[in-house]
Formats: structure tokens, C-alpha cells, sequence
């Protein structure tokens, strides 16, 4: 099976999210970027799925801040080659215009299957599979839990609310939303990312945005909590005991 | 071109899902301000059960063919693209669920229609498509307009009263044929979730531990607060890919929902998609070491100090009782 798998880079939440001044965006000079954890996912979906049957793994990221080190990483897991895509690192994109440069790489390359997370934390316009997929004018599942080889594609669940799932058998080349992987994703260590730096060439392609997601971010914001909690303050011990009180109070808790 | 407001239903083994009608409460005033009506997107084979719960609705549109008897994305996105297109109504609103995201995505890039998703609120301001959405796992709120109509919305579950849909009416019923169905995509059965140990639905107490527990085996702390209230562990969707915890203790989204008299939330940051899962329980409290962790906008109490001094801390209190 020849994969491809989408990777995105995505602020990191473990910062706080400082907004620009022109309150449609988030500031750049404060965002840091980590993988969609995702696309971490799929890229270990892949992997387990190149084990099984043979085949190859791409990974492939548009060119945004700290995509080469998610591809370095990739390589170090086990893919096969990366492909970094055009120049983002000022202007992130939207998942529109992302979609069909994405689309437009993956034309003709014959890949039987493109993975990608199942969405990404700014995700505003729309998620990566579906379009993609669209774009290319092939099959997409999302939300994918699980996926085996079938004959000339393969089979897969898609999961809904309350752990129902629907069993669906697709036929490549196809586009799977991932939104669980079946083992967690695989640790590289430092010193294979290194190697994977030294001696893997990333196959570099221009690309320019075109086109538009059809929507314009008015602004960013905050949301005003309609409510919030009481906090406890104190040592953990006189806070467990003042919890512990409240609970009896409520005849949660015996005494 | 209408002012229509056209919703679409999500339903399986005869069960219409809640926030379909949540869309058709959504839907009614956004037909009024637009002069349109509320029209139900009903596709299946035989629909005539899920038809005649569509009272809230002034039409349903039905799309019947052995191509959507059960939901696949190839088969959806090919009966709705046509509809959308030529009737072009003011918006379609979608659930942001694995068929809104399949469906809407498809459409969107099939058509060239804008689509947002992760709504909580969608308006019309001069005859364009206002949405307020929730990213950044509900840190952000973003206000997004649509360039033209029709608008794709996705809307996240919980975002309007589900008993806004439903209501008593027989709306006038279309009936349209759906297109031959795509082989490249083919259903096979639906798999009913696996029975349980614990089913957390019928639990009065729960503990429910999140990512912040930083490794599987110290979940244990959990486990013994759990046990000296006589509850059960329930978890975040986190720990569950992690492979921490079964699926059946998941709570959120694509777990379950649960409205328990207690519920103490450890190490849970409260991405939208948990808080959905257990926003009704009688009492919250939280502990999570980040003040502006989102689960502090639903819980009654918190707390942030390390939930490895707090949580044990807390056993021994109540086992001292």
C-alpha cells in the first residue's frame, strides 16, 4: 500500500493564545506550533499499515514554521520520504486553501491511500480529508477509528456518538480522516530525528495559495464563561477537607 | 434562490440524533428574519417514521434510493450537491458530527460554497451568513462571515435546546429520488457499542481523569477517590487513546453522556467536545492545575492545586468519615 500522510502544524494550546491587535487572528510573535496530534495518528496508522502489507509512507506538510522538523520526525518513525510544500512560515493558511495545494501535489502521484487527523484546533472553514479528497475527486471517510486492507482498498469504521460505529469497505484511492489510532503513536528518539536530519533529502515544492476559503474571520475572542466555578483556595489538605464538607452538605459523602 | 433555511437530519437504526432537532429549533428563527421556511433533509429509504417527527420543520425535503439507506459520505454528498445548488437556499445547517463533517466538507468543495464549522450561533446580516464558532479546543471564539449563500454551518451538539425541534405538525413532504449509489464507498453494518463493566450513564459519582494524569499508571489515585465515594472512573477521550482506560468510560462527543449527581473532573482541561459530555451534572468540581482551563466555566467548584496532593488528600477525607 503506497501512503501518504497530510501532517499540520497547529499553535500549541499549553500557551496562552495572545490575539493581534487587529483582533482577527491570533499574534504571530506568541503562537508556538505543535503536530496536530491528529496527524500524529495517521502517521502512526500508516506506519502500523505499511508493516502489515508492505508499501511505503510520504509524508507531506505545507512549508509553515516547524513543518520540517514534524517531516524530520516522520522519517525518523519510518516514513519512507517527505515532501515539504511551498513557503507558509508568515501566513498560516486556511484549510480551503491548504486543501487544494494538498490536492494539487498529490494529483498523479498514485497514492492509494492519503491519512490525515480527523481535524485540526483551528480548523475554522472545514477539515483536511473531506477536502482534499473532494478536490481530488476521490472517496473520504472521517472519524475513522479503525482500518484494515481489503481487497483493492480497505475496510473501515467510522465512529459516531456513544461508541456506535458503521463498518464501511472503501476502494483506493481513497482519503480517511483519522480520529484514533490502534497503538499510541510511536516515540522517535532525538538521536533518530538527528539522523533523519543528516542524511534524508525532503523533496522541496513551489506552491502559491489560490483561491479562497469563502470566509472572512471577523474576529477573535474569548468567550465570556456564562458561568464559573468557586474556586478553593489554600493547601491541598485544607482544600480536600473543605471539598470533603461540601460533599457531606450535599449527602454525597456519609457523616 | 430562497431565504430557506434547510437542516439536515442525522439518523440510524430508526433513531433521530438530538441535535437534529437542536438544527430545526436553530432554524426557526433564522427563517423568520429571513421570510424563508424551515426545511428538513430527510434521506434514507423508508423515512416515513423519521418524517413524522419533523413537525417543527414547514417542509421536508425526503431523498430516498437504496444509494442512501444508510449513510456513506459518496452516497449523501451526491444526493444533497444537486438539491443545494439549485434550490440555493439561505444556509444548510449541518451537526458538526462524522456526517456534518463528511457531508459539508464534501459539499463544500464540490460546490465552491463556503462552509463553517464548530458553530454555536449563526445569524443573517444583510442576507449574509454570520457564525459564532468555538476553536482552539474552546479557548477562542471566532466570528466568521460567509461570503454568499447558501452558507455550509456546522453546529456543534449542546448549541441550542434540542426540545426547540420537536414539536406535533405535518409539514408538506417532498419527495425526491436519490442517484445511483458510488461503489468506491460501501456500508456494511452498523456495530453497536461493546457492553460494558461499568455503564457510567447509570452512575451517581463520577471520577473522571484526563490527560493531566500524565501516565496510565497513576491513574490509580483516581481509582481509590472513586472507590471511598462509592463511584465509578470515567475518563476524557485522551486517556482513552492513550489506551489508558475502555472506551466505555469515555465521556464527551464521541463518548457518552452522562448527568450523574457528582462529578469530579482531574486533570481535564474541558475541550468542548467533553464539556458536552457531562455539562448537566448536578454538581462539578474540577482540578486542573491551569486557572483558565474551560472546565472551570461549568463547574461549580475548583480547584488548582496538583491533583496528586488534592485527590488523595480528599480520599482520606472521605474515608475518615
Amino acid at each position: 500500500m503506497n501512503i501518504a500522510v497530510l501532517l499540520k502544524q497547529v499553535p500549541d494550546l499549553a500557551e496562552d493564545l495572545e490575539i493581534a491587535d487587529s483582533g482577527d487572528a491570533l499574534d504571530p510573535e506568541y503562537v508556538t506550533y505543535v503536530l496536530n496530534e491528529f496527524d500524529d495518528y495517521a502517521l502512526e496508522e500508516a506506519l502500523q499499515l505499511k508493516e502489515a502489507t508492505g508499501g511505503s509512507v510520504t509524508a507531506i506538510s505545507l512549508g509553515t514554521e516547524d513543518a520540517e522538523d514534524a517531516l524530520y520526525t516522520a522519517v525518523a518513525k519510518g516514513a519512507d520520504a517527505a515532501v515539504k510544500v511551498g513557503d507558509f512560515e508568515e501566513e498560516p493558511l486556511d484549510t480551503h486553501t491548504a486543501a487544494r495545494i494538498l490536492a494539487s501535489v498529490l494529483r498523479d502521484r498514485g497514492f492509494d491511500l492519503i491519512l490525515t487527523g480527523v481535524q485540526a484546533i483551528d480548523d475554522l472553514d472545514g477539515w483536511t480529508a473531506p477536502l482534499v479528497a473532494t478536490y481530488l475527486g476521490i472517496p473520504h471517510v472521517s472519524v475513522v477509528t479503525h482500518i484494515a486492507p481489503s481487497d483493492g482498498g480497505v475496510k473501515v469504521d467510522q465512529e459516531y456518538a456513544g461508541g456506535l460505529m458503521a463498518e464501511f469497505e472503501v476502494s483506493f484511492p481513497a482519503v480517511l480522516g483519522v480520529q484514533a489510532a490502534r497503538a499510541v503513536p510511536r516515540y522517535a528518539p532525538v538521536s533518530k530525528v538527528r539522523q533523519a536530519m543528516q542524511t534524508t533529502e525532503i523533496e522541496e515544492i513551489g506552491a502559491e495559495p489560490e483561491g479562497s476559503s469563502g470566509i472572512t474571520v471577523r474576529r477573535l475572542y474569548a468567550p465570556e464563561a456564562a458561568g464559573h466555578a468557586e474556586m478553593l483556595e489554600g493547601a491541598p489538605e485544607a482544600v480536600a477537607e473543605r471539598l470533603a464538607s461540601i460533599l457531606r452538605e450535599r449527602g454525597l459523602v456519609a457523616g | 434562490m430562497s431565504q430557506d433555511i434547510f437542516a439536515l437530519i442525522e439518523h440510524r437504526a430508526g433513531q433521530i440524533s438530538d441535535p437534529s432537532f437542536e438544527l430545526l429549533g436553530m432554524a426557526r428563527p433564522l427563517a423568520g428574519a429571513s421570510g424563508g421556511e424551515v426545511v428538513a433533509l430527510v434521506l434514507g429509504r423508508d423515512v416515513d417514521a423519521i418524517t413524522a417527527q419533523m413537525g417543527a420543520a414547514d417542509r421536508v425535503i425526503e431523498i430516498t434510493g437504496a444509494s442512501v439507506e444508510n449513510f456513506t459520505p459518496t452516497g449523501y454528498v451526491a444526493a444533497l450537491r444537486p438539491l443545494v445548488e439549485e434550490r440555493a437556499p439561505a444556509l444548510v445547517l449541518l451537526p458538526n458530527s462524522a456526517v456534518g463533517m463528511d457531508v459539508a466538507g464534501g459539499l463544500s468543495a464540490a460546490t465552491g460554497l463556503p462552509l463553517v464549522g464548530y458553530a454555536t450561533d449563526v445569524r443573517m446580516e444583510d442576507g449574509r451568513p454570520v457564525v459564532t464558532s468555538q476553536i482552539y479546543a474552546g479557548k477562542l471564539n471566532a466570528e466568521a462571515v460567509m461570503d454568499r449563500t447558501p452558507g455550509l454551518v456546522t453546529v456543534v451538539a449542546g448549541a441550542a435546546p434540542a426540545d426547540a425541534g420537536r414539536a406535533e405538525g405535518s409539514p408538506r413532504v417532498e419527495r425526491l429520488e436519490a442517484p445511483a449509489a458510488d461503489a468506491r464507498v460501501r456500508f456494511l453494518r452498523l456495530v453497536m457499542p461493546e457492553a460494558a463493566d461499568v455503564d457510567i450513564t447509570k452512575e451517581e459519582i463520577l471520577v473522571a481523569v484526563g490527560r493531566g494524569i500524565g501516565d496510565g499508571d497513576d491513574i490509580e489515585v483516581v481509582e481509590e477517590l472513586a472507590e471511598a465515594l462509592g463511584g465509578a472512573v470515567a475518563c476524557s477521550r485522551p486517556v482513552v487513546d492513550a489506551g489508558w482506560l475502555p472506551k466505555a468510560r469515555q465521556v464527551g462527543k464521541s463518548g457518552l453522556k452522562v448527568k450523574p449527581k457528582l462529578y469530579i473532573a482531574v486533570g481535564i482541561s474541558g475541550a468542548p467536545e467533553h464539556l458536552e459530555g457531562m455539562r448537566d451534572a448536578e454538581l462539578i468540581v474540577a482540578i486542573n492545575s491551569d486557572p483558565k482551563a474551560p472546565i472551570f466555566s461549568v463547574a461549580h467548584y475548583g480547584v488548582t492545586e496538583d491533583l496528586f496532593d488534592v485527590v488523595p488528600a480528599l480520599t482520606e477525607q472521605v474515608e475518615s468519615a
